[in-house]
């Protein structure tokens, strides 16, 4: 065995503990959850626990009752789970259709079309992108408050329904690196620009755009601050703003960890789910922004 | 102009709108029931002397290096293995998995595993005949902790960043100094590095923007605590807004920060030299 054979075994075994580390915790998290509440003080070590079980599961999704639930460790507080999941699904389904389309037609514009204060507009999208969104959130929680939208759908989608400059941005590299010649064919033919878009522009880049759209749908998915300040009612409430209130009523002293993993296993399907329907797209849209970056 | 519309609306009621009244809110006290009062600067002023203000940036400042220095050195080390080894997308996605999860989940799960008790790491700890240690419970270890949170969630995410970077390296680069004896590590830093600059300050902007608003993590585990040594600024800012109702303060604070990052933003562009590349 030659040096550079010893390199490359390093090399695999450093990936494979890379691997390793980017996953265990959410092995341990399984193990966790399949774990009985009253066992878990003595049988936290072992890589599977000595009586694996599904009750958490049960309890966490409300299918035990409240004496079962607190008798198995937990707080007596269950996840309204398929009601915070549709929310979820609501949330993140209406911003990611939507704005990737508004946003498509935006960078389209930015990119394509030749109008005067183009570039001082779009100079006013990058500057926003550094803009930290706590500054903007006050202000804009204030409004949803005095709309009376607050704990409802459109209080939670309005301020990322139509644009973030992000996505505009985004949007507007990608079409810059189309090659105009199938445009310049359909505008021979007279045809104008909002046919050429919908006609011609769409449907050529409907694979990367879908790429594009999952980030997004990665992002509201994941959102925990704005759905936490203005939908944290039992109603409108989504997943992330679920998880942090169910941790709040486990009491602080000794949290019902069992029940936490539990639901805290629940929360990731939907992402592992992503992962095996979607995993090359969600591999090169991120690879995507590398090269463009 | 259809096409700029909707988009241009929503910037205008969702960005900049909000933007000129938290400018407002800024010189006024107000506590989100009553009528806001006009103050001057005075919110700046108290700014100024506000110790919990500077704290907040130093620690917010401290866990941006950390977690930028083990994002950036991690996922640099995984780029260049995947680079090397393999085009195996499953790896890849594997690698993924961490950023795909919810930054709420993410702290929950290793708040568990760094449980001063029956976590999982002091049960390691304890294996090789170390002390049990309150991973986000002791003043010193807290906001290592969080950043190593938010390294294991993002690193994977960085990582694809750059193989991709790496990718649109020339291969001849790598085969012409392979015939000239460069060895692997030689070639990382003489030929890699310096090719991935472009990307390399993409990546460092946006982390270095992303880590200022750090929220999620601390919200679910520290809460800012112990004592103050996970108050980083976002949180404080929330704080104020929402524990405290101080709105025209934390509009101060909060048009502060993007000030800040503003200033920090140019001069590491400046700095880098993000636009030009070497390659061509």
């Amino acid at each position: 065995m030659n040096l550079s054979k010893i390199g490359r075994l390093v090399a695999w075994l450093c990936l494979i503990a890379a691997l390793v580390i980017s996953l265990f915790p959410l092995y341990w998290m399984l193990r966790t959850a399949i774990t009985p509440g009253r066992e878990l003080a003595a049988d936290n070590a072992g890589l599977l626990p000595g009586n694996p079980t599904l009750f958490n599961f049960e309890r966490v999704l409300g299918l035990a009752t409240r004496e079962e639930a607190r008798a198995a460790g937990g707080s007596g507080a269950d996840l309204n789970f398929f009601l915070y999941l549709r929310n979820s699904i609501l949330y993140t389904g209406l911003i990611t259709v939507v704005q990737t389309l508004m946003c498509a037609m935006a960078g389209y514009a930015f990119a394509r079309l030749r109008f005067r204060g183009r570039d001082t507009l779009f100079g006013l999208f990058v500057a926003a992108l550094i803009v930290p969104p706590i500054f903007t959130l006050l202000p804009n929680f204030v409004l949803v408050k005095d709309l009376g939208w607050l704990n409802t759908l459109p209080g939670l989608v309005a301020p990322t329904l139509l644009m973030t400059p992000f996505a505009v941005f985004f949007l507007r590299q990608f079409f810059l690196g189309i090659p105009r010649e199938v445009e310049q064919a359909a505008l021979i033919d007279g045809a104008g620009a909002w046919t050429i878009f919908w006609r011609v522009v769409l449907p050529m880049t409907k694979g990367p755009l879908l790429t594009l759209a999952l980030t997004t749908a990665v992002w509201t998915w994941n959102d925990y601050l704005w759905p936490l300040l203005v939908a944290p009612g039992e109603e409108s409430r989504v997943l992330t703003a679920a998880l942090g209130i169910f941790l709040k009523q486990s009491p602080n002293t000794a949290p019902d960890w069992t029940g936490l993993m539990a639901g805290s296993a629940l929360s990731v399907i939907p992402v592992l789910l992503l992962v095996a329907f979607f995993g090359r797209r969600l591999v090169d849209s991120i690879q995507f922004s590398g090269m463009k970056g | 102009m259809g096409f700029l519309a909707p988009v241009c609306l929503a910037f205008a009621v969702f960005y900049l709108y909000p933007a000129i009244r938290g400018a407002w809110y800024s010189l006024t006290d107000w506590n989100l029931l009553s009528e806001p009062t006009f103050v001057g600067l005075d919110n700046y002023a108290t700014l100024v002397s506000d110790p919990l203000f500077w704290n907040a940036l130093k620690v917010t400042g401290y866990y941006v290096v950390l977690t930028i220095a083990l994002q950036i050195v991690g996922g640099l080390g995984l780029a260049a293995l995947l680079h090397r080894l393999t085009r195996s997308l499953l790896i890849r996605s594997l690698l993924l998995v961490p950023w795909l999860v919810p930054s709420v989940t993410t702290a929950l799960l290793w708040m568990w595993l760094l449980d001063a008790n029956l976590g999982f790491f002091n049960h390691v700890l304890r294996g090789v005949g170390l002390d049990n240690q309150g991973f986000l419970t002791s003043p010193d270890l807290a906001l290592p902790s969080v950043a190593v949170i938010n390294a294991w969630s993002g690193v994977g995410y960085t990582a694809l960043l750059l193989y991709a970077g790496m990718l649109l390296i020339p291969p001849q680069i790598y085969e012409a100094a392979a015939i000239d004896g460069t060895g692997e590590v030689r070639q990382f830093f003489s030929i890699t590095m310096p090719l991935l600059r472009p990307i390399l300050a993409f990546v460092l902007v946006v982390s270095l923007i992303g880590s200022f608003q750090l929220f999620d993590t601390i919200a679910v585990t520290t809460k800012g605590g112990p004592v103050n040594a996970t108050r980083v600024v976002y949180f404080y800012i929330y704080e104020q807004a929402f524990t405290h109702f101080k709105m025209g303060y934390a509009s101060a604070l909060a048009l502060s920060l993007v000030l800040i990052l503003g200033v920090l933003t140019f001069i590491q562009l400046r700095l880098l030299r993000a636009s030009t590349s070497d390659l061509t």
